[in-house]
């Protein structure tokens, strides 16, 4: 039966889900429990935006603070799924993610591969995205670009409490590596959830908005800011259709060449910078594949090439919004040769 | 206030979560004369696209709603009054009309239907029931379906019925272990939600594998059984679209599912992507796969269907009136097999397929109700 809980709640069901039906998987990172050396009880954070709260009391033994070490506990985290845990790791924000590049990139994305498949690392890194939140330059940005660029890993990043939950589920169950990107702004999301569990396969993408006249591929947050551009659009006669992505690895090509072949035009909307990016990935697969179909250029709503910035001002209008996406849409509606 | 002569036509509610409608084409113009189940309107709901039909005959004076609006279920969309009704009273009718689409859905509406659960040996079975008076009436979905399939039909049967849709044991929104897989599984949860609402007897009406498991029910308790409709049902012959059965059960993604459901429909159309992605998230619910390859162990014999509903209603001997409904272009079991059916009233329709009680609502409603009719 589906009751309408937030994404932050989806989440801490399918991992308390799971926990209960796999004893190998567990949780781990910093104040997941309830901070170093607290039982819990009265402080429990569970981690920095609450996601995890609750778990200590249900799995005592299984959720596990660490130290602020990422390069020391994401490593042991895919020491302990190579051994035969399913370990559930949070790196707070993908910001910080530089310091254990060697720990994802080399070992866990490789091991499968250079073992010839006798290896398998069940890990899933959980991590926060996006700008928003105030938290400056250090604590807004959308690295999963970096991570789709690595065979190995898959990089996942549901936009609804409904997918955020099937999502974690498939990623526990995944056999591989798991980048698991969580927005900020989408924890208190509500939206319909089944209490049952259920897993999402990785690489379909989802169209939550049918339409003819324009695609507009999205992923993530900008998914909502997607819809809310369409909708305007629908009222000037302009039918979208919008596509979420859920996942950049695997890719759910077909989809995307599906619905450019029936609208001839293309809208890429990603919250990250433009360069070697989502955006850039999408817009390539669709001039290399649906050229024949394309009858405008593509057009990219992104974020700018800087920093995120830290004046709530500029921050406001460094985030791709429904305006822009509209705008875009009119210009690859309105072109001509 | 308003002439008693004016017919409103409404917003249908088809299925208990429906709140909203929205014509997208007329099937009428003001002036046309309709009959009682003509074809008025194509309404789009969240989950499906349906064809309304006149609830009366009458010549069409206003068409209210607007083609694309969002109607509240309930609210009226156009009226039918005999052409010595003033166009006073039309306006003054249209305008209340008008009003009541404007103000949208009443806040006390919001919010999903009352979902009960019956303990039936350990497993949960989930119903919901609508109307309040008279015999009660249950409705027992077929393989891979829910009780969301009787969406156009439970609402009008409760205007004189009590009427319940129940999920059966793997389905819905029930518990997804069917144990062995044998019918006798589902047999016991119809009782059990019959014992659970404290029913002493009551009309069953089955869609295919739950034709199957109503008539079972009946051939174990005659007692219990008041009338039995059977729609499509399985066990009447061998034929069977085989790759229908095991392309729903094997099928994992959106692109897998669509053509299979569109096998169900007479006309594909109906098949829109909240369907699709309804079935789909049902389908990844933990534990479903493996129901639904157990039960493909008792519907099918290699290629061929394995139950023999047949014997079963011999059994029966006639104790209640029983009333087999088929599509006549259904592709999953062949309408042929309705003549197989003896002691039966038989009714095929046509423009339906597999799920005429989706089609062609109102033929199976009046096949249900002239059912009930003969059992008193």
């Amino acid at each position: 039966m589906a009751r309408n809980i937030t994404y932050r709640e989806a989440l801490n069901e399918a991992m308390a889900q799971e926990m209960e039906r796999d004893e190998t998987v567990i949780v781990m990172g910093e104040d997941n429990a309830g901070g170093a050396g607290a039982p819990g009880d009265d402080d429990a954070w569970g981690g920095v935006l609450g996601v995890t709260k609750g778990l200590y009391h249900k799995f005592p033994g299984r959720v596990l603070d660490t130290p602020i070490s990422e390069s020391a506990f994401i490593g042991a985290a895919i020491g302990a799924a190579t051994a035969g845990m399913r370990p559930v790791a949070e790196l707070m924000f993908v910001d910080f993610m530089g310091v254990c590049f060697d720990q994802i990139f080399n070992q866990a994305a490789k091991f499968r591969y250079m073992f010839g498949g006798k290896a398998v690392t069940p890990v899933v890194i959980r991590t926060m995205y996006g700008a928003g939140l105030r938290a400056a330059a250090q604590h807004s940005q959308c690295l999963y670009s970096l991570f789709t660029h690595i065979p190995g890993l898959k990089v996942v990043m549901p936009a609804t409490p409904y997918d955020a939950k099937g999502m974690m589920i498939q990623a526990i169950r995944d056999d591989d590596p798991v980048m698991f990107f969580e927005h900020k702004a989408l924890y208190d999301m509500s939206g319909p959830v089944p209490e049952e569990s259920y897993a999402l396969p990785f690489g379909e993408a989802n169209v939550v908005r049918e339409g003819g006249d324009v695609t507009i591929v999205s992923l993530g947050r900008m998914v909502h800011t997607a819809l809310e551009a369409a909708g305007q659009l629908a009222a000037d006669g302009i039918q979208c259709e919008v596509i979420d992505l859920r996942t950049t690895s695997p890719l759910d090509e077909d989809t995307v060449l599906e619905s450019v072949e029936g609208t001839g035009r293309l809208v890429v909307v990603d919250e990250a910078h433009p360069r070697c990016s989502v955006a850039t990935d999408i817009s390539a697969l669709a001039a290399r594949k649906a050229f024949g179909a394309l009858r405008a250029p593509i057009e990219m709503v992104t974020a700018p090439h800087t920093p995120v910035p830290f004046s709530n001002a500029l921050e406001d209008i460094y985030i791709p919004d429904a305006q822009r996406v509209v705008n875009a849409v009119k210009t690859v509606t309105g072109w001509s040769r | 206030m308003t002439d008693d002569r004016i017919v409103p036509v409404t917003m249908p509610k088809w299925g208990l979560s429906m709140q909203l409608g929205k014509i997208t084409a007329w099937a009428v113009a003001e002036g046309d004369e309709v009959k009682a189940g003509d074809d008025v309107a194509d309404i789009e709901t969240e989950k499906i696209t349906g064809t309304l039909e006149a609830p009366d005959a009458g010549p069409v004076r206003r068409l209210v709603a607007r083609v694309g609006e969002d109607v509240p279920v309930g609210g009226t969309i156009a009226l039918l009054a005999p052409a010595d009704v003033s166009d006073e009273a039309l306006d003054a009718a249209a305008l209340q009309a008008r009003a009541v689409i404007d103000a949208g859905v009443p806040d006390e509406a919001a919010g999903a239907a009352e979902l009960q659960t019956a303990d039936v040996g350990g497993r949960k079975i989930s119903y919901a029931g609508a109307g309040e008076q008279g015999d009660v009436v249950l409705l027992v979905h077929g393989y891979g379906g829910d009780r969301n399939s009787w969406l156009f039909l439970q609402e009008p049967l409760a205007a004189r019925y009590q009427v319940y849709a129940l999920d059966l044991p793997g389905h819905g929104t029930s518990a997804k272990d069917v144990g062995d897989g044998t019918l006798d599984v589902l047999v016991g949860a119809v009782t059990g939600v019959l014992d659970a609402l404290g029913a002493g007897r009551a009309h069953l009406v089955g869609h295919s594998m739950g034709g199957a498991v109503v008539l079972a029910v009946a051939a174990r308790d005659p007692g219990r059984v008041a009338s039995l409709t059977l729609i499509a049902p399985s066990g009447f012959g061998s034929e069977i679209n085989a790759e229908y059965l095991r392309g729903f059960a094997d099928a994992q993604t959106r692109r897998e599912l669509k053509p299979v459901v569109g096998l169900l429909f007479a006309d594909e159309g109906l098949v829109t992507r909240q369907l699709v992605d309804d079935l789909l998230a049902y389908k990844r619910l933990d534990g479903v796969d493996d129901a639904l390859h157990a039960l493909l162990g008792t519907l099918l014999d290699g290629d061929a269907q394995r139950g023999d509903s047949a014997a079963v209603l011999a059994r029966l001997g006639g104790a209640v009136p029983v009333t087999v409904v088929w599509g006549a272009e259904d592709r999953v079991i062949p309408a042929a097999h309705a003549e197989s059916v003896s002691g039966a009233t038989r009714r095929v329709i046509d423009g339906a397929g597999h799920m005429p009680h989706m089609e062609r609502p109102a033929h199976v409603q009046s096949a249900i109700e002239e059912t009930i009719a003969r059992a008193t």
